[in-house]
């Protein structure tokens, strides 16, 4: 007779832990309510790519932009929906998940978009190039950081 | 180093005279339809322009000076696999070009890269491309032998 705590169910939450590699277990940044921008990508790219990690890196501070700027962004997603998709299809994705973003007040996206096996072997965010400035006096970024403000 | 530079001066002086937004076959068109048919203008250009060079590469600056890091990045991967004769188009000249190239890649994002008149991808896709070696590939490709491969085979 099996004593009764091993014959009761599982959480199920339980077991979807247990069934993931921990290796690729890390623990979520706190998205920060002032930061309505960063939030929105987060909330979307969880809610259409489904992924086992993500990170949203605001790179605006490295650029041309007043500080507290939401412009510029470093997105990492690992994702199974990514299987069998070229880089190009990958980076789609992502572009239609942050269409909205991508029109109003985000001016950068870097994209980093790799399967759960991709970020096994090469666990490594890849870093932005240093700024050449070209978002100073550009009248596009201007408009795109007043969207952001509204 | 002058043949980029002359490259590159004809392609802003034909970008600029390309990008005139052309009147459809002459009939008179209403506010709207002149904004249609301006940007079918622009989009039927680009069409052109991405096929009339081998590699065309949609940028902010020019290769001689890139206003952008993510450019930059652009133009030093191609300088690295000796690619120097391509077309690049500054984006930061011309606002119809800048948001005609968004509209017609479908690509949110400056840089653009075509190779063969088909979309390649952003700074990202190509950095990856050159990390893995399919850069190399690609260029073959093209017909273009990437200084890489030359310098891994005398090293042999």
């Amino acid at each position: 007779m099996l004593p009764r705590v091993l014959r009761s169910a599982r959480p199920i939450s339980t077991s979807l832990a247990l069934s993931r590699p921990l290796a690729h277990f890390r623990p979520h940044m706190d998205p920060d309510p002032s930061r309505p921008v960063e939030r929105a990508i987060r909330t979307k790219l969880t809610d259409s790519l489904k992924p086992d990690h993500l990170e949203v890196h605001n790179e605006s501070h490295m650029h041309a932009v007043p500080p507290g700027s939401e412009s510029h962004f470093r997105v990492l997603v690992v994702s199974s929906l990514f299987d069998g998709l070229p880089l190009i299809k990958r980076h789609r994705l992502v572009n239609e998940a942050l269409k909205e973003e991508l029109s109003s007040c985000v001016h950068a996206l870097a994209i980093q978009a790799k399967t759960p096996e991709q970020w096994g072997s090469n666990p490594t965010l890849v870093k932005s190039p240093p700024c050449m400035g070209g978002s100073k006096g550009d009248h596009t970024v201007e408009e795109k950081l007043k969207a952001g403000r509204d | 180093m002058n043949t980029l530079i002359r490259s590159t001066a004809s392609c802003l002086r034909s970008g600029v005279a390309v990008y005139l937004p052309r009147q459809a076959d002459g009939r008179v068109c209403s506010a709207s339809a002149r904004l249609l048919c301006a940007a079918a203008g622009v989009h039927k250009d680009l069409g052109e322009m991405v096929k009339k060079d081998k590699v065309v590469v949609f940028m902010k600056g020019t290769p001689a000076q890139p206003m952008c890091g993510f450019s930059n990045a652009v133009v030093q991967i191609l300088r690295m696999h000796g690619v120097d004769d391509y077309a690049a188009y500054n984006v930061l000249e011309d606002q119809d070009l800048r948001q005609g190239v968004k509209e017609f890649s479908n690509w949110p994002t400056i840089p653009q890269v075509y190779f063969n008149g088909e979309f390649v991808g952003g700074c990202d896709i190509l950095l990856q491309m050159h990390q893995n070696g399919d850069l190399v590939d690609e260029l073959k490709k093209l017909g273009i032998s990437s200084a890489l491969l030359d310098a891994e085979k005398e090293s042999k």
